[in-house]
């Protein structure tokens, strides 16, 4: 008979089981406290309620009783506010919201971007993409960086979020392929020209994955380090039915924010 | 105590040889071959891919997972890619999995035994290394009626239509929610499984008091993690009893090494690994691994097959503990 001397607890399960709480992670409702109109198809939802320890580049499940659960990058975590581009049913239906209502949602989840130590970083964003670059400039700015914004839409009226990045201080470059706002073209031009002028030493980037793949390109040709948030389609957010996976990588836990480091082929 | 023997943590699935208990359970990232190879270099002695259908079908709407506060509930609704996909899928998977030693299964679902047949035959075309008949799904009861682990009857027709087409090693995922759970696993051993894998989910329903709705789409689904453990233990127990010597994959809230142990103690072969991958991230395999070595060598075991069916044994008085 062996003896079963006990174990301390520490040693035996490290790290700590995922802290839920006797509660768990279960959707709360959260009360609309105000809807803004940024364009015809974009709204920003100012919710009630506060993730103090989320980080941007994270997202949150957001969920309507009756209708879906969709994912959606924070926008902001005090208070909580998402930006929402309605393309089907659920955005559709969440664009009925008005002050007031309620909007269910859990987390936050996932890999935020997390600052480089570089002095010049280079944020880019494309259509609602633009939503979380406010929040990742204010945490740049914290830690005494200078961050530059490049936003990017087919036409003036698609450029959204660029008072909330100028309002911090941030220098923003516009771009519209219609040439009807700033810049004509991709947004990827100005942030090339950036690069090759020694003007920026780091890449972070949100919004279509063609703007990502170009972005992850320009990062290799400059030998600069690029956090990028990559969108696939969700289902659990918590790592377990892999329905977001991404050539090997569960985005839901290991992504969305993935970084390229310089000189990745 | 002499340190660092080398232990041997090896267990025989009929034949199979994994070269830890650790089972990658059906349903988690079991979607494609880079997954199931993810979960293999993560440190899954087998990995399951999801339950297939003859059809390709796409599941439930969100939401279909949730943590309720003392483990999960889920009705992913069996999203599969269709039988002859999931072929292609698993030919794959065995090949980027054949160097690391670890084999894969295959789970195999759908309406009536004859379907179940028809997509075993497609699926054993990739040679898995084990066939798992998932007959207890709790999650599609609307399009295929009653699980047909919920009575002996409905087990055996299953068992029966895939055995004479099943060339590997048959194992049966029975549901956990039946009076007598070792009765079943006795009957579809009869019929010619050759192990079983228990338990499945349990039943179960997480409303949401602010809405007054279910939280799944689904409305119902399977409850999983810690909540499962002593449910899961005692359906094991119950099985080994019912048929000594048969391979049990136990299944059910294992997350941490020490579950683990208690799993072997109660008569499991192997260890189904699900929901802790939520818990403990996706080293949860890592840390299994290292928190069974950590028990087995504080308490002088060497093989992990020296913990199976040790609390089947009858109660010792201390006096009666024999000296080693
Ligand atoms: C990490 C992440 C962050 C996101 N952040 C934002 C954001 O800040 N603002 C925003 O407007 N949108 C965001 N999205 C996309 C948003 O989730 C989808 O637009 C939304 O789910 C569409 O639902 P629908 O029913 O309106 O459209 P549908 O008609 O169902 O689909 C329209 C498009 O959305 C995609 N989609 C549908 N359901 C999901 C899902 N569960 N997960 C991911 N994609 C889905 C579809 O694949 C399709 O491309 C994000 C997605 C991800 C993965």
């Amino acid at each position: 008979m062996k003896e079963f001397a006990p174990l301390p607890l520490q040693a035996e399960c490290q790290p700590a089981l995922r802290p839920t709480g006797p509660f768990g992670l279960v959707p709360r409702p959260l009360r609309v406290r105000e809807v803004q109109r940024e364009n015809a198809r974009i709204r920003t939802f100012v919710l009630d309620g506060e993730l103090p320890h989320a980080q941007p580049g994270q997202f949150v499940m957001a969920w309507l009783p009756g209708h879906e659960e969709a994912p959606f990058s924070l926008a902001y975590h005090r208070p909580v506010t998402l930006t929402v581009a309605a393309v089907g049913p659920f955005t559709r239906a969440m664009h009925r919201l008005e002050a007031g209502d309620r909007l269910w949602i859990r987390g936050p989840y996932g890999q935020p971007f997390r600052p480089e130590p570089v002095g010049r970083p280079l944020l880019v964003g494309g259509g609602y993409g633009v939503a979380p670059l406010a929040f990742l400039a204010e945490t740049l700015l914290a830690v005494g960086q200078q961050p530059v914004a490049f936003v990017g839409g087919r036409t003036a009226e698609d450029v959204i979020g660029v008072k909330r990045l100028q309002a911090l201080g941030v220098p923003v470059v516009v771009t519209t392929e219609d040439g009807s706002l700033g810049e004509a073209g991709l947004v990827t031009k100005p942030v090339a020209r950036f690069l090759a002028e020694g003007r920026g030493e780091a890449l972070y980037g949100v919004g279509p994955h063609g703007m990502l793949r170009a972005l992850a390109e320009l990062a290799r040709a400059h030998r600069v380090p690029a956090q990028l948030s990559w969108e696939a389609y969700m289902g659990c957010a918590v790592g377990l039915c892999g329905m977001c996976e991404h050539e090997g990588v569960l985005l839901c836990v290991e992504g969305p924010v993935r970084r390229l480091a310089p000189g990745t082929p | 105590m002499p340190e660092e023997v080398e232990l041997d943590l090896s267990v025989d699935l009929c034949g199979v040889r994994l070269p830890n208990p650790f089972v990658l359970a059906s349903g988690i990232l079991g979607t494609s071959e880079t997954l199931l190879e993810k979960a293999a270099r993560l440190g899954a002695g087998a990995v399951t891919a999801k339950s297939a259908g003859a059809q390709p079908r796409r599941g439930h709407a969100n939401p279909i997972v949730v943590d309720w506060g003392a483990g999960l509930i889920n009705a992913v609704g069996l999203p599969n890619p269709g039988a002859r996909r999931e072929a292609e899928l698993l030919a794959a998977a065995k090949a980027h999995l054949a160097p690391l030693g670890v084999p894969p299964k295959m789970l195999a679902m759908r309406g009536t035994p004859d379907e179940f047949a028809e997509v075993a035959r497609t699926v054993l075309r990739a040679e898995p290394d084990i066939l798992e008949l998932n007959i207890s799904c709790p999650n599609v009861h609307d399009e295929y009626g009653e699980p047909f682990a919920a009575s002996c009857a409905g087990a055996v027709s299953v068992v029966e239509a895939v055995r004479p087409v099943c060339t590997v090693p048959l194992f049966v995922k029975l549901a956990p929610n039946v009076p007598n759970i070792g009765r079943i696993a006795a009957d579809v051993v009869a019929a010619g499984a050759d192990g079983i894998t228990a338990i499945n989910t349990m039943p179960g329903m997480v409303i949401d008091v602010e809405s007054g709705q279910p939280v799944l789409t689904n409305r119902s689904g399977g409850l999983s993690g810690p909540a499962l453990k002593p449910i899961a233990l005692y359906c094991v127990y119950e099985i080994a009893r019912a048929v000594p010597g048969v391979p049990i994959i136990g299944t059910g809230g294992i997350t941490t090494g020490r579950d683990a142990v208690e799993m072997l103690m109660a008569g499991a072969t192997a260890v189904g690994v699900g929901s802790a991958v939520y818990y403990r991230g996706l080293e949860a395999f890592q840390h299994l691994q290292e928190e069974l070595t950590a028990f087995m060598r504080a308490h002088g075991y060497t093989r992990v097959r020296q913990l199976r069916g040790l609390a089947h044994r009858p109660v010792q008085k201390p006096q009666e503990v024999p000296e080693q």
